[in-house]
């Protein structure tokens, strides 16, 4: 019988069970779990503060899914090194683990720059992990200032999470917009005014160099005073079992399309993870939950002796503030046309007849199949692009096509 | 398992699967106080334009990426059923980002809401079905996807 060993206990996790389960019913499963809870949907901690689910719910599996599933969890553990030759797994206490075949799961950490006099916060959290979201909850009152590092996903979502328990937030941000990382100005525009129309300040292009007790003082020279500071910097991933074991680690650990490290029967998925992006024809750190779970997938399903390839990942985001929802996918790459509405704005990149990538705020009905058509490099040419550009709409495809999807099996 | 298909040469465009689909899921009995003067939230809908017409709603694929991408884990498959817990959905719509047939669609309080072919409510087969006056739309076997 098969030993497999999981090293965290996330959505990766999770897509690793599910894979093995659907390739070996009968093999051992061992989950790592650092967090003492089983596995929950890690980005609902901004839902939970802001009451749109509680702790029962945030549940991503039913609590008969390590039962059902036949694995053994191993809760409050930490994995403290690898040893790719013997093939095993050292705990922080207790006998190695052996194993036949090794995913590491191990996810992202957040990133804290050493800013001078940090250490003088009282309140200072992260917001990463339901500890941290239920850490800052108890530091939340109707009168606090809370003053958050960081204008990226984490951040903003942290501050409509927790907007109507606070009396004030203010975010700031090096770069000189919000979610940087996948919009663009305009765009950003949008989602910030909406966001200062809810009641959060932002300070951009300006961030806290130093504190002192509760004052921050900017790189511009203001100073912020605050009750409760949040960093959401950025992450780092969690690669140092496999880096220490010998295995290639660049931002994430490196994984080809199988999901699998260099090192023997090791594989890796999640945010500790740089597996193939399409969207770029390279290797990159997709740190996304659907992206978790694909490579877990992926890695479970050939750690049970599958023949799974992930070909045709690219970053992708849905995300939403105070009603207004945003999503984008793919490369911001080639020519960009734009689709102007009473709702909201679409953005679509266009290179060599494909749909490399695009930006929707607002109006976001269907727009999987603009995604499809990213993943998918769906020639435009064998689509009607421009009737989709305002309506994403399957009437765009051929008859044919239109035939398989509704009137086949998929 | 039986799926609903379409017949696209055969849909009047009429959308009463659509009205049909909204009552059937309403749990009320009657069906004007059900819809009348209402926004409905069907989980099938009627794309096209004045030439061609076909209704919409979840293929069930043998691959959901909805189910694998749902951040609250309130997607899941059941016996070829793809089902979701609309009290875990917090309406982020990762779902709709990634259904590539565009099946998806918020309900009435923003949280997701799909097409379970009927078989959790009153009518027992899918209503938009059984209502299809020139049976463009068919509930039937084909094939042996899971």
């Amino acid at each position: 019988m098969k030993r497999y060993v999981i090293v965290g206990n996330g959505a990766a996790a999770v897509g690793c069970i599910e894979g093995i389960r659907a390739v070996d019913a009968k093999g051992e499963i061992t989950v790592v779990s650092q967090e003492d809870r089983p596995v929950y949907g890690r980005p609902l901690i901004s839902y939970y503060l802001m009451g749109k689910t509680d702790l029962a719910k945030m549940n991503y599996r039913p609590a008969d899914f390590y039962e059902k599933n036949g694995c053994r969890v191993l809760y409050g553990r930490r994995a403290v090194a690898l040893d790719p030759e013997k093939k095993t797994v050292t705990l922080d206490e207790g006998k190695p683990l052996p194993y036949d075949a090794l995913c590491i799961a191990t996810g992202s950490r957040p990133f804290v720059p050493p800013f001078e006099g940090l250490d003088t916060v009282e309140k200072k959290y992260s917001f990463m992990t339901l500890d941290d979201a239920l850490a800052l909850e108890g530091a939340l009152s109707e009168t606090a200032r809370v003053l958050i590092v960081g204008a990226g996903l984490i951040g903003l979502k942290c501050a409509e999470g927790i907007k109507d328990r606070v009396g004030r937030i203010t975010v700031c941000d090096l770069a000189d917009r919000v979610l940087s990382s996948i919009l663009d100005d305009d765009c950003a525009a949008v989602v910030q005014k909406r966001l200062e129309e809810n009641g959060i300040d932002f300070l951009l292009g300006d961030t806290a160099v130093r504190f002192d007790g509760n004052t921050a003082e900017m790189k511009s020279g203001k100073s912020v005073d605050f009750d409760v500071l949040v960093l959401a910097v950025g992450v780092r991933a969690n690669v140092d079992l496999v880096k220490e074991a010998g295995g290639t680690v660049n931002r994430g650990i490196v994984v080809d399309k199988a999901c699998a490290t260099d090192l023997p029967s090791v594989y890796a998925a999640g945010d500790c993870a740089e597996g193939f992006d399409a969207s770029i024809g390279q290797n990159r750190v997709l740190a996304i939950l659907p992206n978790a779970y694909l490579q877990g997938h992926t890695a479970g399903s050939n750690m049970a002796g599958g023949d799974d390839l992930l070909s045709n990942a690219i970053p992708m985001n849905s995300i939403g503030f105070f009603g207004l929802h945003v999503m984008t996918a793919g490369a911001y790459d080639g020519e960009m046309t734009e689709e102007k509405s009473e709702g909201g704005i679409k953005r679509f990149f266009v290179k060599d007849g494909l749909l490399r990538g695009y930006i929707l705020i607002g109006d976001t009905e269907r727009a999987g199949i603009y995604t499809s058509l990213v993943r998918e490099k769906t020639p435009l040419s064998t689509v009607d692009f421009d009737l989709t550009k305002k309506y994403a709409s399957n009437l765009i495809f051929s008859r044919e096509n239109r035939r398989k999807k509704f009137g086949g099996v998929v | 398992m039986k799926r609903v298909y379409v017949n696209e040469e055969w849909c009047l465009g009429c959308h009463l699967c659509e009205y049909n689909c909204a009552f059937a899921n309403s749990g009320l009995k009657d069906m004007a106080f059900a819809l009348k003067d209402k926004k409905i939230f069907p989980r099938i809908h009627v794309e096209g334009d004045d030439k061609i017409t076909f209704a919409v709603s979840c293929r069930h694929c043998s691959d959901p990426l909805c189910v694998k991408s749902c951040i609250a884990g309130a997607i899941s498959k059941t016996d070829g059923v793809v089902k979701i817990d609309r009290t875990k959905c917090v309406g982020c719509l990762t779902c709709v980002l990634v259904c590539p047939y565009g099946a998806l669609a918020p309900g009435e309080n923003g949280t997701m809401q799909k097409c379970e072919l009927c078989l959790e409510n009153a009518c027992g087969e899918p209503a938009c079905v059984t209502g299809c006056p020139n049976k463009a739309i068919v509930y039937e076997e084909r094939g042996d996807g899971e």
